[in-house]
């Protein structure tokens, strides 16, 4: 409902502290909670910092430039994107299913979707092995079909989507739960079909959680490590993602190393400041 | 009959028929909680019925039998608009979009949604509006285009769940003059607990009360002689029949009652009535000025305790006040006053 609230008397009411007028005391905030605060902050900040003062500045360029850099650059972005995009075709439905249907067994199947997020990714790795490897539950006669997932760059994508999916799916369901259904039933009792409803009114209204769902799993598919080298492993320009580049570089050259993770602390930075802007957009 | 319905949720104590024909408006009135909101729900398709069955135009929207349901036609393919307390107007939508919505759904093209948007908008007296975003409108504005957007979406029935009760009271007369004039041709049921909806929108009226209609019959004749207590309770309001100056009503005693017109094209003369609430009437002893006012000289004949107030009554008037006014103002019968209301607590209409 529109507010009726005259005009000055709303910057006040607002919740957020975006326009908080000069003198307002922050209440709800004791002054020792800056402390942890601070020793958080500084948990977060301290390493990347100290990371950052390894940098060798003046092979920077050419240590990210070589090839296997590029290589294992250029396959993080397709693959972390590519699960991003099957997170969003998989994810939506199933945050649609999980908040707006009703039937037995959805708290349970809730529970079983969140695993994921929850379980170590190098045993998710594992399980994906027992599932499409060769020998697995659907492998066995994928391989007769003569198609061949583990060890392949669809087998990244899968390890990807694997631990990022929960992501979207919680964002994207408490979003939906938020808005609620009373748009959706204004909608269709004007005549728009179920697909047309979730088009035009749905998705629309809870377009800032499905955004930060979908930045929350890109990020997690371009960091994700362990279910990668265990279940496609590390094969340069086919499954040889940048954290394991990172990985393998550090035995052998460390300066690479911090190099290339510098560039990833870039690329994640630069998802967080996307996100950002989108917000204040909104 | 247009629509008919029955229906029965022994869970919420819920067994009403009713019917609407053509081109009517049935009012439901009722207490909070009385069934009126789920009798609503029933026709729109967001509730099922546990017996019982709503057809439309001959055709089942809904049938069920002991539980089990045997036609099912979805909220989408209804026809039927429902109208809520608030707007709902899709926020990430302009207000031309909101109105074509309906429209594009059922398949129109862009151009011709906006244009169909656009006469509606016009009809709600708000086309200047068409490029704003919801967020800017105010209350009575927003609901306002919600019923264009509603009206936009021509369903064969409209459904109305208490479409003032969000509302300042500054705001609903206009509201209610916009829907009069929109539902003379659209077969409606309004959902409200305010007696003056009734009155000033419904060709019909059906109180309802613990799940049960109690009342039925044509608007005049169920508030002229309420047999249900709760149609008893809200009629009582303030009638004054008179003749249109151009500006107010002039009543056969000579007083000219000022308040919210249904707009232009009025002959001076032709019959009107102005409404009005006893609880937004105040008692004077004294003469009030300052416009816009409408003061009538009266003798009070009776006072009688009305729940938390007092009615007073002089001849023709019935006035709400708090007993702590009546012991400042020692109303006693036979005592002199003037009783004041604003001229935006007056409803005018014709007839």
């Amino acid at each position: 409902m529109t507010s009726l609230v005259p005009g000055p008397h709303r910057a006040s009411h607002r919740p957020s502290g975006t326009v908080r007028p000069a003198g307002e005391p922050a209440v709800g905030l004791p002054r020792w909670a800056f402390v942890p605060a601070a020793v958080g902050g500084l948990l977060v900040l301290l390493p990347l910092v100290a990371m950052g003062s390894r940098v060798d500045w003046s092979s920077f360029a050419s240590l990210i430039t070589s090839e296997s850099s590029l290589a294992a650059l250029g396959l993080s972005l397709r693959t972390a994107a590519t699960s991003t995009l099957l997170c969003l075709v998989l994810g939506i439905p199933m945050a649609l299913v999980l908040a707006r249907a009703r039937f037995a067994g959805l708290d349970l199947l809730r529970s079983l979707v969140l695993v994921p997020l929850v379980l170590p990714p190098v045993v998710g790795g594992i399980a994906l092995l027992y599932t499409f490897g060769r020998r697995g539950l659907l492998g066995s006669s994928m391989e007769v079909l003569g198609v061949q997932i583990a060890f392949s760059t669809t087998a990244v994508v899968l390890a990807q989507t694997f631990v990022a999916l929960p992501f979207l799916v919680i964002s994207l369901e408490g979003s939906l739960r938020t808005a609620g259904t009373r748009y959706d039933v204004v909608a269709a009792s004007l005549g728009a079909r179920p697909t047309t409803v979730l088009r035009r009114v749905t998705l629309p209204l809870v377009w800032p959680g499905l955004a930060s769902g979908t930045v929350l799993s890109f990020a997690r598919a371009l960091g994700e490590f362990g279910a990668t080298i265990t279940f496609a492993g590390s094969l340069q320009g086919v499954t040889r993602t940048l954290p394991l580049e990172i990985y393998l570089q550090r035995e052998t050259d460390p300066d690479a190393a911090v190099a290339l993770s510098f560039l990833l602390v870039l690329v994640a930075v630069l998802v967080i400041a996307s996100t950002r802007t989108h917000r204040r957009v909104r | 009959m247009t629509l008919t319905f029955a229906a029965t949720l022994p869970d919420r104590g819920f067994d009403v028929e009713l019917d609407v024909a053509e081109g009517r408006t049935l009012a439901l009135l009722g207490p909070n909680g009385a069934g009126k909101s789920t009798a609503l729900g029933l026709a729109a398709g967001t509730l099922r019925p546990h017996d019982g069955h709503v057809t439309l135009d001959g055709r089942p929207l809904v049938h069920a039998e002991a539980g089990r349901t045997r036609t099912w036609v979805p909220p989408h393919a209804r026809q039927v608009a429902l109208l809520a307390q608030e707007a709902l107007l899709f926020p990430h939508l302009s207000v031309r979009q909101n109105v074509a919505f309906g429209p594009r759904s059922q398949g129109a093209r862009r151009r011709e949604a906006d244009a169909a948007a656009d006469r509606r908008l016009a009809d709600v007296g708000l086309a200047s509006l068409a490029d704003r975003a919801p967020s800017t409108l105010s209350g009575g504005q927003a609901q306002r285009v919600a019923v264009a957007r509603a009206l936009a979406a021509e369903p064969r029935l409209l459904l109305l769940d208490e479409p003032m009760a969000a509302l300042d009271v500054e705001v609903t007369p206009a509201l209610r003059q916009s829907l009069k004039h929109l539902l003379a041709e659209q077969t409606t049921v309004i959902t409200t607990h305010d007696v003056l909806d009734a009155l000033l929108l419904a060709d019909e009226i059906a109180v309802i009360d613990g799940g049960r209609v109690v009342e039925r019959g044509a608007t005049a004749d169920v508030l002229a002689r309420p047999r249900s207590t709760f149609a008893a309770k809200i009629a009582g309001l303030n009638l004054l029949a008179g003749t249109w100056t151009g500006d107010g009503v002039r009543t056969t005693a000579g007083e000219v009652v000022h308040g919210h017109a249904p707009g232009d094209g009025l002959a001076v003369g032709v019959p009107m009535t102005a409404v009005f609430r006893p609880a937004a009437v105040s008692v004077y002893l004294d003469e009030q000025h300052g416009s816009p006012r409408n003061t009538f000289r009266g003798t009070v004949t009776s006072l009688e305790p009305r729940g938390d107030l007092v009615r007073v009554r002089t001849g023709h008037l019935a006035a709400d006040v708090t007993p702590q006014s009546v012991a400042e103002l020692s109303l006693v019968p036979g005592a002199q006053v003037w009783l004041s209301v604003k001229a935006a607590e007056v409803d005018v209409y014709p007839g």
